[in-house]
């Protein structure tokens, strides 16, 4: 039997990691409901396991969604985790080609230079020994950039890299330190009997020149051991967990495991799958544009996963959804802020006693304006006189003031009382019996439609507008002017509506191109969702984002939600308009039609 | 011969100041872009707290430029250059002026309402700003608000586009809550039955006779003062306003509808302010308007050699403090003109 002393740090290293995975594997399966338990039972047996592989495959191993966004940071993971599985897996089938058998213990595959000393007698011998040293440059080169990274992140074409805790330091010079010992204990291998390749076979003769072969392979094989098993026994307390989180998190997905608003097992193994690969915080503009660098969601994360959540770092994020959409893990960081906020502020403090018990009056289409186009009231009136000149029937639900939607409160996470509004609201727009709510704030509209389940057709006015456009209802006089437009979080990353607003403003005016747009664009600094003393970086953030919309001089810039009206307004030199307002300026009224309208609306409101 | 100086900005400020320099002896140029001078002065009728006709003031301020300054009208200044320690200011119609001290008095604009959207300006049709009414006041026609009707109620909203974060503006304007006092009055004397209400956040009468102003407008005309900010203002079908206000004296919310709404808009630095600042490289405070080298001791002087500043263009004043401003100014420039050594004493005890 083949067995040296040094084997024994691997081998206890891989022992201990396999058993500490599996247990922190079952707690959170354990800690599932068992619809959820028993969905993730069903899923292994069924066809999805094998889109589970499939993405492992392309992202915990060749991590091609890095790539897209930092193809040298994509790199860098990929050659790090597909380099070092490829010599797995290739140096296991060697070795068991080569010993004739399935039964050979863990570290024979891995220290198998050490214990074969005459050349490989396997089919393709020349073949693998070529591969394993390929894989083996691979890694080297991961190992090179992430050095460079870590002492200058433009490297990777990053302002700022994640910072390290002192354990989270050892933990990285293990894994570093893994295949410079590797490559010397099979080079010096490669010096004494001739196994080598096209790396380690001439960097043996080299080294066999002028070094004293024998006892310092020795030496390098022991280190080489510690080093992988140092690694393997800090994996599940250091970042490192992320590797075999992640697969979690991908079956999770793929078998529908449910998400529920607090910090659940789901968030659980996010928070365990973040790699901390820096992504979001380039993406952040509380860092690029306002110099706060503690709350990136790289950060609050780690705080998280350590247990140490301070509630500056919770609350001051703009929930803009920038890092989620470029997080290569596809990490809900925006719920799972929200999850954090729950925690402290998730109280029953108010009273809604006073609220209306309206008797609503039955209509197909109802108008919600929403409290922030009260406050913007060249909106409402835009939409009142569109809506009134279309000749459509409907209501103005808030006519008289809005009952608020409840997503200010969400986002506070204050779930408690903000469940008391919704429900207000809800029995106000079931009795109504409207078939169609249409909104002019984005913030109402992604309340509405994820956590009212209304199931009926909840639309912006953007999208109300291009249909009824569509349908002939009105129609546009394009006026030729340069617009600029500025996609709002809620409606855009928050909604997925990007091209409606974009048809719909062609048809008002000639829309311009913009660098940062559609999933890149820029939250505008006013998000409602920041409750920490943060009125200047807003500002900062806002002077940016103008700066930005007004780079190719348009004539206007517009946008689709009063609130970015509301924050972009105040720095900007040139007009900053709501898209609908654009469309009634635009329209090509009948005139006969709009006073019609007009009666028929002054007479249904009286009613309401 | 005589040392030039060029003054940029024909109102108040660069009126005063050009005649100060003037007598002193100086070889003045006032430039002003617009086709008389007077600035926001030619606008107001009756000024606080003497209630004297503006118009007087102006007469008084042209007598001092009639004669010994060299007044452009219609300047539009496209260059400044600095040749060593002079400055050579150009035109757009190639005209060129030199001078050995700039004196820059390119004053306010006051805020655009429109940035404060949920009041309603230039969305609803009765809803003006206090430069507007004094406009109505200056044309002396009868007092009718913008859809015909003589108000029954007016309300007046104090600090719109000042000490309002959300409009980027933290800064007190100073001049307005005495003005909405004044204009109160002026309406109530127009027109003795109407309702007025105006709504501050606090009472800013610091100067000397304000307070006896503020009595009169309570006493006299039993004005309305309720403390509490706008929140929103929307139009009634019968196009009057409705305001939204929390009464925070009296600690509850109230809803008020009035037939004319009366902003009292703020200072912002005007758009000569911003321009000329960027043009020239002079330094601009937190708040926008130009900053001064120290707020004590060097409130005339800016962070480039040979250029000064005087009047509203650094913050906001009134009449009297841009008056006296600009003596000072005056006397700073021809001091630097002279050579003495301004800037000694605040570098020993404040740099
Ligand atoms: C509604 C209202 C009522 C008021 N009523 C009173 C009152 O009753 N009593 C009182 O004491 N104060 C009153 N004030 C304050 C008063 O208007 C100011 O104190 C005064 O106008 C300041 O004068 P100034 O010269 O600094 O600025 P401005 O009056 O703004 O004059 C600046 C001048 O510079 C010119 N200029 C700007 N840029 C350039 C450039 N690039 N090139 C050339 N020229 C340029 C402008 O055209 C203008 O003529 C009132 C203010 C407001 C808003
Ligand atoms: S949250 Fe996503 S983008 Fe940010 S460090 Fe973690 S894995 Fe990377
Ligand atoms: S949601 Fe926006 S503000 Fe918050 S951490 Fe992500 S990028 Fe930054
Ligand atoms: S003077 Fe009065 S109205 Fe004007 S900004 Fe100051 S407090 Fe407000």
């Amino acid at each position: 039997m083949n067995f040296a002393w040094f084997v024994l740090p691997f081998s206890l290293g891989l022992f201990l990691l396999f058993i500490l995975v599996i247990f922190k594997i079952s707690f959170w399966v354990r800690q599932l409901p068992l619809r959820d338990r028993l969905l993730l039972n069903r899923g292994i047996f069924s066809f999805k396991i094998f889109k589970v592989i499939k993405e492992v495959i392309m992202e915990s191993l060749l991590h091609r969604r890095i790539f897209k966004i930092n193809p040298v940071l994509g790199f860098m993971h990929m050659s790090f985790a597909f380099g070092w599985f490829m010599l797995i897996l290739v140096g296991n089938m060697e070795s068991r080609l080569y010993a004739g058998t399935e039964l050979n213990l863990p570290y024979y595959a891995i220290f198998f230079k050490y214990f074969v000393h005459q050349p490989l007698t396997i089919p393709f011998a020349e073949g693998f020994t070529f591969i394993m040293d390929f894989f083996l440059v691979l890694v080297l080169s991961g190992l090179l950039i992430a050095l460079s990274k870590r002492i200058y992140s433009r490297v990777v074409g990053m302002k700022r890299t994640t910072k390290l805790k002192p354990f989270d330091v050892f933990a990285m010079l293990s894994l570093w330190f893994i295949f410079p010992f590797r490559l010397l204990a099979e080079s010096m291998a490669a010096g004494m009997y001739h196994t080598g390749g096209f790396l380690t076979q001439p960097l043996g003769n080299f080294f066999a020149g002028f070094l004293p072969l024998g006892p310092l392979s020795y030496a390098m094989w022991w280190a080489y051991s510690i080093a992988l098993g140092v690694f393997f026994v800090s994996l599940p307390y250091s970042r490192y967990m992320h590797i075999p989180t992640e697969i979690v998190l991908i079956a999770f997905r793929h078998f529908g495991i449910r998400r529920t608003k607090e910090y659940d097992m789901f968030k659980d193994v996010e928070v365990f799958s973040c790699s901390r690969c820096g992504i979001c915080i380039d993406k952040c503009q509380l860092n690029t544009m306002a110099q706060v660098n503690t709350i990136q969601s790289a950060y609050f994360i780690k705080s998280i996963r350590k247990k140490n959540q301070q509630e500056a770092v919770v609350q001051n994020c703009l929930v803009c959804g920038r890092c989620q959409e470029f997080c290569p893990v596809g990490i809900k960081t925006d719920d799972l802020r929200l999850s954090q906020r729950m925690i402290f502020e998730n109280r029953e403090i108010a009273d809604f006693h006073y609220l209306p018990q309206d008797v609503p009056v039955k209509t197909d289409i109802l108008y919600f304006a929403g409290c922030m186009t009260h406050l913007t009231p060249s909106i409402k009136k835009a939409m009142l006189n569109i809506l009134n000149s279309s000749g459509i029937s409907y209501r103005f639900m808030d006519e008289d003031g809005s009952i608020c939607c409840g997503r200010p409160l969400m986002l506070s996470g204050n779930n408690k009382d903000a469940l008391k509004l919704m429900q207000t609201n809800k029995d106000i727009i079931r009795s109504s019996e409207a078939h169609t709510l249409v909104t002019s704030c984005p913030i109402c509209l992604r309340v509405f439609r994820e956590d009212y389940n209304l199931n009926i057709n909840v639309v912006h006015h953007t999208q109300f507008i291009e249909s009824m456009i569509a349908e002939g209802k009105i129609s546009l006089e394009n006026s030729g002017a340069k617009i600029s437009y500025h996609d709002p979080c809620e409606l855009g990353r928050g909604l997925g509506i990007y091209d409606e607003p974009r048809n719909v403003l062609s048809q008002t005016g000639v829309l311009l191109k913009n660098s940062l747009e559609r999933k890149s664009s820029l939250c505008c600094g006013g998000s409602i969702a920041n409750n920490q003393n943060y009125n200047l970086n807003k500002d900062k953030i806002s002077q940016q984002v103008v700066a930005h919309l007004s780079a190719k001089e348009p004539d206007m810039i517009a946008t689709a939600c009063p609130l970015c009206k509301k924050s972009l307004v105040k720095y900007a030199d040139i007009r900053v308009a709501d898209i609908a307002e654009l469309v009634s300026e635009q329209m090509v009224s009948n005139k006969a039609d709009a006073s019609r309208a007009e009666k028929k609306f002054n007479v249904e409101s009286v009613e309401a | 011969m005589a040392k030039k100086v060029v003054v940029i900005g024909g109102g108040i400020a660069g009126m005063e100041s050009s005649a100060y320099l003037a007598e002193m002896g100086y070889d003045v140029t006032l430039l002003e872009k617009e086709d008389c001078l007077g600035g926001h002065l030619r606008n107001w009728e009756r000024l606080f707290p003497t209630m004297r006709l503006g118009q007087e003031v102006l007469d008084f301020l042209k007598l001092g430029v009639d004669t010994k300054v060299n007044v452009i009208r219609n300047a539009n200044i496209t260059k400044v250059n600095r040749i060593e320690k002079r400055f050579q200011v150009e035109l757009d119609r190639g005209a060129s002026f030199n001078a050995d001290a700039l004196l820059i008095t390119t004053g306010y604009d006051t805020f655009d309402a429109t940035k404060k959207e949920e009041y309603g300006y230039g969305i609803y049709d009765n809803v003006i700003t206090s430069a507007e009414l004094e406009k109505m006041f200056m044309e002396g026609k009868n007092i009718i608000t913008p859809t015909g009707k003589v108000p029954k109620k007016i309300g007046i909203i104090h600090c719109v586009g000042s000490r309002d974060e959300k409009v980027g503006n933290v800064y007190c304007s100073k001049v307005c809550c005495v003005t909405a006092v004044k204009q109160a009055i002026e309406l109530k004397e127009k027109l003795p039955e109407v309702e007025i209400y105006c709504f501050y956040m606090d009472l800013r009468m610091y100067g000397m006779h304000f307070e006896a102003l503020y009595k009169e407008a309570q006493e006299k005309h039993a004005i309305n003062f309720i403390r509490g900010r706008l929140s929103e203002a929307s139009e009634n079908m019968d196009q009057t306003v409705m305001i939204k206000v929390e009464d925070t004296l009296a600690g509850k919310p109230l809803k008020l509808s009035v037939d004319l709404l009366v902003l009292m808009v703020g200072f912002v630095p005007s758009k000569g302010t911003k321009e000329i600042g960027k043009m020239m490289g002079l330094e601009f405070g937190t708040n926008g308007f130009y900053k001064t080298k120290d707020q004590h001791t060097m409130t005339n002087v800016s962070n480039i050699q040979g250029v000064f500043f005087a009047g509203s263009c650094t913050a906001p004043k009134t009449i009297t403090n841009t008056i006296t401003d600009a003596r000072a100014a005056a006397t700073t420039v021809a001091s630097y003109l002279e050579s003495y050594d301004l800037e000694i004493r605040t570098k020993a005890f404040f740099q």
